[in-house]
């Protein structure tokens, strides 16, 4: 099982022959992921490291079955590679690009979200399923297959608390970077949901950051709809108000978005807060030992 | 990014918003000519990016041009919530009789242009909103069927306001807001307050407008209206070597490569008892020469006594974070202690080139927490 990404991924790269896009998907394919085409306009018919390229997602489609794209692309050229990708029809994309303007997502999420489409990011590290698939620029090499279901606005900071949970001797089911931008394709809510539906996963992390009410209302549907243990942690307790935190996302304006203030409602919907990445680790160490 | 006031109201007015004319004055004689030049009474407005200048008394009337010096005079250089005043606004002076209020935001929760407007404006949004939500009328726009007249008339009435030629101005401009917010990649866009003059005409007296930095790249005219002055020294030279840079008030220099990553590293840093000298991401890229920009970025500010590497290698490699850090050195000389964690992608390879190397004011340590407490313990 795991979420987003398994053993049926068939992955195809948009900007696969890109210096970043090629480093990556080489990664992901040594990891075991079933890499099976890469699109780069004006060098269709050629192969990349012996990955077939194509001039357009439908012609990569057609010929090789892809259900999966990871989008690596300039980001003045990502949301017409998402719209390109779901028009072909992939019904898993992953925009690992960054720099995407917020309006353009906008119409983008209100263009997928009715078509039952799984957009992760942009601005985000992707999916792994450790064992199975790796979609992504995550550092494989420090997750293991586990019971723990992962979910994170922050790319490194996931590292960071996988990392922690390695040394506790915890793995993971699912590792999703849902990215730290204003308009994510897929939010907390719609992963935890996912989580609390997948067998492989009994405990959920929700790593959150301050910024917008996402990690409250996440928390509110757990309390009424997740059978599951979930714990989290928050970053920017020391963040001043006003100032954005390097995410478009991160800012604490007036009142609202502050991580004391998420802390609280978290903890209002029983959900446990670390104030380290290795407390939040311990915690779930200590859920994962009374399942 | 936000923007002043002056630059918000010359977005409105090239969107076809009715504003007040007006001039942006450096210095009190330039206040004076303003005001001789539009005619008294004028407006001498404080330009500051944050909120409660009318409170500080960074606005006020004058009646002559001699008064708007004065009053000018005495408005440059307070201190606004932490904002010194470099910019005036002097704008011809409006008579209310009403106050309303408007505003486009992005709602990130629903994902869709939010409208707002109420004839209870002049105050804090917010307090409407909580204490007389029926006085409030929203409104979502499908960005996809983009914004339709109906539902300007259905906020106008919605709010209640009777008057039928304020009804008609107040349904134009919602829909030039739209047309601005849509035009300039604006994240918000507020007029508060929207006023009614004694002789019935509606315009913004306000504006607070704020523009996607990810859509600056679409708008060269928008992102050069950034007032460089109105930011630390170290954020406008991080600006320029595109080093992603917040400053803050302790003297632990923190470098780091992702942004949540950062945040958490300055909360721990805080736990260990220190203070953080700066928010500072290397970002996706991470090569020598992002690390040797951010470094001089970091060590520009003379409140640095120890500097934190905390590397978590993703699309950042850690082999080349060690020899950006290696090659920083030997640019710029610095003496003051430097502590490094570096885990993920290459790890090793990056611990083994800064073994090798090991210069004597390295200090590498194997955990976030513990390097934080050597950084903490080194900046004292």
């Amino acid at each position: 099982m795991a979420i987003i990404v398994d053993n049926d991924t068939r992955l195809v790269v948009q900007g696969l022959t890109g210096r970043e896009g090629s480093f990556h998907a080489g990664r992901n394919r040594s990891y075991g992921t079933n890499l099976v085409a890469g699109v780069t306009p004006g060098k269709g018919g050629t192969t990349h490291e012996g990955t077939p390229v194509f001039d357009t997602v439908a012609d990569a489609v057609d010929a090789t079955g892809a259900n999966t794209s990871m989008v690596f692309v300039p980001a003045r050229f990502a949301t017409d590679a998402i719209y390109e990708a779901v028009d072909a029809g992939i019904q898993t994309v992953i925009c690992i690009a960054e720099g995407l303007p917020a309006h353009e997502m906008l119409r983008v999420y209100n263009h997928i979200r009715p078509k039952g489409i799984t957009l992760i990011g942009p601005n985000c590290p992707g999916v792994l399923s450790p064992g199975k698939a790796n979609v992504g620029i995550i550092p494989a090499e420090i997750f293991s297959f586990g019971n723990v279901g992962l979910v994170s606005r922050s790319g490194t900071l996931t590292y960071q608390i996988g990392h922690e949970l390695t040394q506790l001797g915890l793995g993971n089911s699912s590792i999703v970077g849902i990215g730290g931008d204003p308009v994510v394709g897929s939010s907390f809510i719609d992963v935890i949901s996912r989580f609390n539906n997948d067998p492989e996963t009994e405990i959920i992390v929700m790593v959150g950051e301050i910024g917008g009410d996402e990690e409250e209302k996440a928390a509110r549907f757990v309390k009424a709809n997740v059978t599951k243990p979930v714990l989290s942690y928050i970053a920017g307790f020391t963040a001043p108000p006003g100032k954005t935190m390097g995410h478009a996302g991160a800012i604490i304006s007036g009142s609202s978005g502050t991580a004391e203030g998420k802390k609280a409602a978290l903890e209002a919907c029983g959900i446990r807060v670390g104030t380290t990445p290795t407390e939040v680790a311990g915690l779930v160490a200590e859920v994962a030992k009374s399942l | 990014m936000d923007l002043y006031e002056f630059q918000g109201k010359e977005l409105f007015r090239q969107a076809g918003i009715p504003v007040s004319e007006g001039r942006l004055v450096l210095t009190p004689q330039e206040a004076r000519d303003a005001a001789a030049e539009l005619g008294c009474p004028v407006v001498v407005k404080a330009q500051v990016l944050t909120g409660g200048r009318g409170k500080a008394g960074g606005v006020k009337l004058a009646i002559s041009p001699a008064d708007a010096e004065e009053k000018a005079r005495g408005i440059f250089g307070l201190d606004i919530k932490g904002h010194v005043v470099h910019k005036i606004w002097v704008e011809q002076a409006s008579d209310i009789a009403k106050e309303y209020y408007l505003s486009l935001t992005f709602d990130r929760g629903t994902k869709r242009p939010l409208f707002m407007f109420t004839k209870e404006g002049g105050v804090d949004i917010e307090d409407v909103a909580a204490n007389t939500p029926e006085k409030l009328a929203k409104l979502h726009v499908d960005p996809l069927e983009g914004f339709q007249a109906y539902q300007a008339r259905r906020l106008v009435y919605g709010a209640g306001v009777e008057d039928p030629s304020e009804q008609k101005q107040i349904v134009s401009i919602i829909g030039k807001l739209y047309e601005a917010f849509i035009r300039f990649d604006a994240m918000l866009c507020e007029i508060n307050p929207l006023i009614v003059t004694p002789d019935g005409v509606v315009k913004a007296l306000d504006s607070k407008f704020t523009v996607d930095d990810n859509a600056l790249v679409k708008h060269p005219e928008i992102a050069a209206m950034r007032d460089l002055d109105a930011v630390p020294v170290q954020e406008r030279m991080a600006k320029e070597k595109g080093v992603t840079y917040v400053k803050l008030d302790g003297e632990v220099g923190i470098l780091g490569n992702g942004a949540g990553l950062v945040m958490s590293t300055l909360d721990v840093i805080a736990l260990a008892g220190g203070k953080p000298a700066n928010f500072c991401d290397l970002g996706g890229g991470g090569d020598a020469d992002g690390v040797v920009d951010a470094l001089e970025v970091i060590t520009s500010d003379p409140d640095v006594k120890v500097i934190f590497f905390n590397i978590f290698g993703g699309i950042t490699r850690c082999d080349v974070v060690a020899e950006g850090i290696l090659k920083a050195l030997d640019r710029i000389k610095l003496t003051m202690p430097i502590v490094v964690r570096l885990d993920g992608t290459n790890a090793e390879a990056g611990r083994k080139i800064l073994a090798d190397a090991a210069p004597a004011n390295l200090y590498v340590q194997p955990t976030m927490l513990d390097a934080a407490r050597k950084a903490v313990e080194l900046s004292r």
